[in-house]
């Protein structure tokens, strides 16, 4: 058997919402993980719980892009598509690669199947497959799990619904990998059911042992570990890794944790995490509704925690009015919004970028606060922390912005030690000396003194207060003098900010890509693409949006033209244009609910090269 | 140790509702309980929401945040989570929590956090200046009710019963010595505590009370009710109540004597049901006086020593290592340099 080295592979898992590939697919990158590649993950399922079995709409897949060289997105095109019933295959046969791997389940592709899927009377979309030049790998999956578990006790059903393992294990054998880590994993998974336990590792095997024997295969794939910056890695997605940032926020700080939340998707996993953590102190509540989560935070902040919520789009219209209570009562907040298509109910499982002015602007009367948007799953802790130390530095509320594509997605993250992340030290108040709730430090921020502390009891509220006392003021020349000192107090924030660099590019190339959040891997990976290819391109990308990093005007300045990539219709180019009126900007802007492909930010980026190269 | 006095629980602000209204004597009140609680000053919170109210935290020398429309109860509930030992108060009206909090109310009831809430209920929007409120009742001419309002009107008792709140009461701004004792009773009752609170705004809604404050009608259309004590009512004390099953009897104690009457027990949840449905007009003949003072108390646990108690469970159980080994987690690989 011929085994052919690769750099990088994309594969694509799909199947029915019932048929586990969710789970496939994260034991998959799981396991490349274990064996040292660099990956990127995106998970893609119905927002329907259970949309009708065999059907399009019901189809769930799972997309893994790893290999021995830096990975940073979930890739586009797809070199090996597993589907488990026609409907995966109609769903996702246009994302193949030319020339690709298809491997389909022969069991889910009766006439009934093909019916459901929408396939014509008559149609053959297997045969299709090897007519349009696939490489076709066609295993009736569904049976040979029923014949490998025949004297299970199983019943035929349960039999044939671990057929998720058998694709795993044959998948496993074409890409080399090792079954072990999905061994331990079951049998942890079902060690209270032994007899799943027993049929699910026969399957695995079945599948793994297919791939040798069976002679379906001319070759086999390696693609070799990745040489990634030494240290101890893990696992992560976005959620995860936005709920350990701010657990490490709490800690580091010396405060507790408190986290309210209302299950909304794609942000509810944030609050599964986290109450999963009450051993070390985290007050995680589930809320009656958006605004009693955002409020009971407020409560809980001025009680001395460091207070989080989190939330999607719909959510953070209801949590509005609480965020210009906490700017104006100047306590720390922490606001997630993973965001999700809009507007309203929109697409709740989709992704897009379209909260930002939202984030920014979205409250009544001057209501100025702090914006950071995570790029990556693994951005998500520090961006988390970096939340977290702000809020309670500044006493101010901060809002991060991820999104459905970061939350969900998994890649492997260098993990942070404890005694590398930097300290944080709210300016409480020191209980017994004289204290005005309202007077400022250098950093023109209000000391913060929480119940309990004796001599220092004060009212706050939603009305204007006067300067340094406190007390309601509604004299009009304190008003505006409030107005300026706290939104002076948030600009200053840029100073205790990274100051805007190049992350790609040698630094003065004439285009520049400044981009936002989760369409980082994307952009990095066409201007990576386009240097190689000759071309001159640099990449910013902004982890602070409010205030802007200091710096960012003189990195712009002298460019032919600025692109920015964007999931909405170009909200942070608005802002960029406001900002910096001289610069040339460009918008490259999708709304589908779906990630760009880095293919089309280099087209866009080839273009705008082209156009300036001629000048 | 110093004795605290009213004084110490009053702030340096001047009091700005309108001269008369009902609010001042809630006030005074509160500011005289207080010291009898002991609660040190800087371990008294009061939180409040929008209305008028909610201007109560300003004038009293404690921690007091004045939060947004509806949600002083849901603020109180995060603060309560986090420090316990905090006295935690609620002051609301009847728009704040009866109409744009509802939701926030019913839920802290039923979470039953140890938060007394005062319901100041004048029904009325005051602040807004006049217009029908969610207690107002059907046919109130107001500004947004020119034709009568045509809304039918919460009973907040009855609500907070629905609610499984555990501590349900009844006082008036006129009656200061039953206020008193109902706040009394409110602040030792360990749970969520809501008492309603007439409160006549003599600008928007004078009189609206009057019915139960005045001193010739009074003691006909009240029920001042006594753990322990029969029902009994009327200018010479002259009415009693009885229970046949479970209709309510109002009858002549000059032919029937006070063997038999309903006795009050707080503790009984269908009896302070059906109390919290003496709710018509009791100068209509044949309608039942208004009950005042504590109509229900029930011990249930609170909801910050449940959640407290889950981490202790937690902590005992699956005690938490670093938070190095939080972060890594039980899946981790070495990439050696």
């Amino acid at each position: 058997m011929e085994t052919t080295e690769i750099v990088q592979a994309t594969i694509l898992f799909a199947g029915d919402s019932g048929d586990g590939m969710q789970l496939t697919g994260f034991q998959f990158s799981n396991t490349s993980a274990l064996h040292g590649n660099d990956l990127s993950t995106f998970p893609d399922f119905p927002a329907e719980i259970r949309a009708p079995a065999g059907t399009v709409s019901g189809v769930s897949g799972f997309k893994i892009h790893f290999g021995s060289v830096e990975i940073h997105t979930p890739g586009s095109k797809v070199d090996t598509l597993v589907a488990m019933n026609a409907a995966a295959l109609r769903k996702y046969v246009a994302e193949l690669k030319d020339r690709g791997m298809a491997i389909v389940n022969r069991g889910g592709f009766d006439s009934r199947n093909l019916k459901l899927a929408g396939y014509s009377e008559g149609e053959d979309p297997i045969a299709e497959l090897r007519e349009r030049g696939f490489e076709l790998i066609d295993v009736d999956m569904s049976r040979l799990s029923k014949e490998a578990l025949v004297d299970s006790g199983l019943g035929n059903r349960e039999a044939e619904r671990s057929k998720n393992m058998f694709a795993l294990g044959l998948v496993y054998w074409l890409y080399q990998r090792d079954v072990s880590p999905s061994e331990r994993f079951l049998s942890e998974r079902f060690k209270k059911q032994p007899e799943l336990l027993e049929a699910n590792l026969k399957v695995l095997k079945a599948g793994y042992h297919y791939g040798e024997t069976a002679e379906v295969f001319n070759h086999r794939y390696s693609v070799a570990p990745a040489h990634l910056p030494p240290g101890r890695y893990r696992n992560i997605t976005g959620n995860e890794g936005l709920a350990l940032g701010l657990i490490a926020g709490a800690e580091i700080a010396g405060l507790s944790l408190y986290y309210a939340g209302y299950p909304i998707t794609p942000a509810s996993d944030i609050l599964h995490e986290l109450a999963k953590h009450k051993a070390r102190g985290v007050i995680s509540f589930q809320a009656e509704d958006e605004i009693a989560a955002i409020t009971s935070a407020i409560g809980a902040a001025f009680g001395g925690a460091l207070a989080t919520t989190a939330t999607s789009g719909p959510g953070m219209a209801l949590k509005t009015e609480a965020l210009g209570l906490a700017v104006m009562l100047e306590l720390p907040l922490v606001v997630i919004n993973v965001q999700r298509g809009g507007p309203s109910t929109g697409l709740p499982t989709k992704t897009e970028q379209s909260d930002l002015l939202q984030a920014v602007h979205g409250r009544n009367g001057e209501a100025p606060l702090v914006v950071l948007a995570a790029h990556s799953p693994r951005d998500c802790f520090d961006t988390a922390y970096l939340a977290c130390k702000i809020a309670l530095e500044h006493m101010v509320p901060v809002i991060v912005l991820s999104d459905g594509y970061i939350g969900n997605g998994a890649e492997p993250w260098k993990l942070p030690l404890e005694d590398h992340l930097a300290p944080i030290e709210p300016p409480l108040h020191l209980s017994g000396t004289p204290y005005a709730p309202y007077s400022r430090n250098e950093k023109g921020v209000r000391p913060w003194a929480i119940p309990g502390s004796v001599g220092a009891e004060h009212r706050i509220g939603g009305l204007e207060k006067q300067d340094v006392s406190g007390n309601v003021s509604y004299e009009a020349e304190n008003h505006e003098k409030m107005v300026r000192l706290r939104a002076e107090k948030v600009a200053r924030v840029a100073d205790f900010l990274e100051p805007a660099s190049v992350e790609a590019g040698r630094g003065n190339a004439r285009v520049l890509v400044l981009g936002w959040g989760s369409t980082h891997g994307a952009i990095r990976t066409a201007v990576e693409n386009l240097n190689q290819a000759g071309f001159e391109l640099d990449q910013v990308h902004l982890r602070a949006i409010h205030p802007f990093p200091k710096g960012l005007g003189e990195l712009l300045e002298n460019r032919s033209a600025v692109l920015v990539p964007e999931l909405n219709l170009g909200q942070l180019l608005g802002l960029l244009r406001a900002e910096f009126p001289k610069v040339e900007f460009v918008g490259l802007n999708k709304v589908k609910g779906l990630p760009f492909s880095t293919s089309e930010i280099e087209k866009a980026a080839a273009e705008l090269l082209a156009q300036y190269s001629e000048l | 140790m110093n004795v605290l006095t009213a004084s110490d629980f009053a702030s340096d602000q001047d009091v700005r509702w309108c001269p008369g209204c009902g609010d001042y004597s809630v006030l005074k009140q509160v500011q005289t309980i207080l010291p009898e609680i002991g609660t040190p000053p800087h371990e008294v919170v009061f939180v409040s929401g929008i209305g008028c109210s909610s201007r109560f935290p300003y004038y009293l020398n404690t921690y007091g945040l004045h939060g947004i429309h509806g949600r002083a109860t849901s603020i109180a509930t995060g603060l309560k989570m986090l420090r316990p030992e905090l006295s935690v108060w609620v002051v609301t009206g009847d728009g704040d929590s009866l109409s744009i909090g509802g939701n926030q109310l019913i839920h802290m009831l039923r979470r039953n956090p140890d938060i007394q809430v005062l319901l100041f209920n004048n029904e009325i929007y005051g602040l807004t200046k006049g217009q029908y409120s969610p207690t107002s009742e059907v046919g109130k001419n107001t500004k947004s009710s020119p034709w009568g309002s045509v809304d039918h009107p919460f009973n907040p008792l009855a609500l907070a019963l629905g609610a499984d709140a555990t501590f349900v009461a009844r006082a008036i701004d006129r009656d200061p010595v039953g206020l008193r004792s109902v706040l009394l009773e409110a602040a030792k009752h360990r749970g969520t505590s809501l008492v309603e609170i007439y409160q006549n705004c003599n600008v928007f809604n004078d009189g609206a009370f009057e019915p139960y404050s005045d001193k010739q009608r009074r003691d006909r259309t009240r029920l001042m009710l006594k753990a322990g004590e029969p029902l009994i009512f009327g200018e010479k004390r002259e009415w009693g109540i009885k229970l046949d099953g479970y209709e309510p009897l109002v009858v002549d104690l000059s032919n029937h004597g006070v063997d038999g009457l309903w006795i009050h027990d707080p503790a009984d949840r269908t009896k302070a049901s059906i109390l919290s449905r003496f709710f018509g007009d009791p100068e209509n003949e044949g309608d039942l006086p208004r009950p005042f003072g504590v109509l229900y108390a029930e011990k249930r646990a609170c909801y910050e020593d449940l959640v407290h108690a889950q981490i202790l469970r937690a902590r005992a159980e699956k005690p938490s290592g670093s938070l190095d080994e939080l972060v890594a987690g039980s899946n981790t690989w070495l990439i050696e340099g």
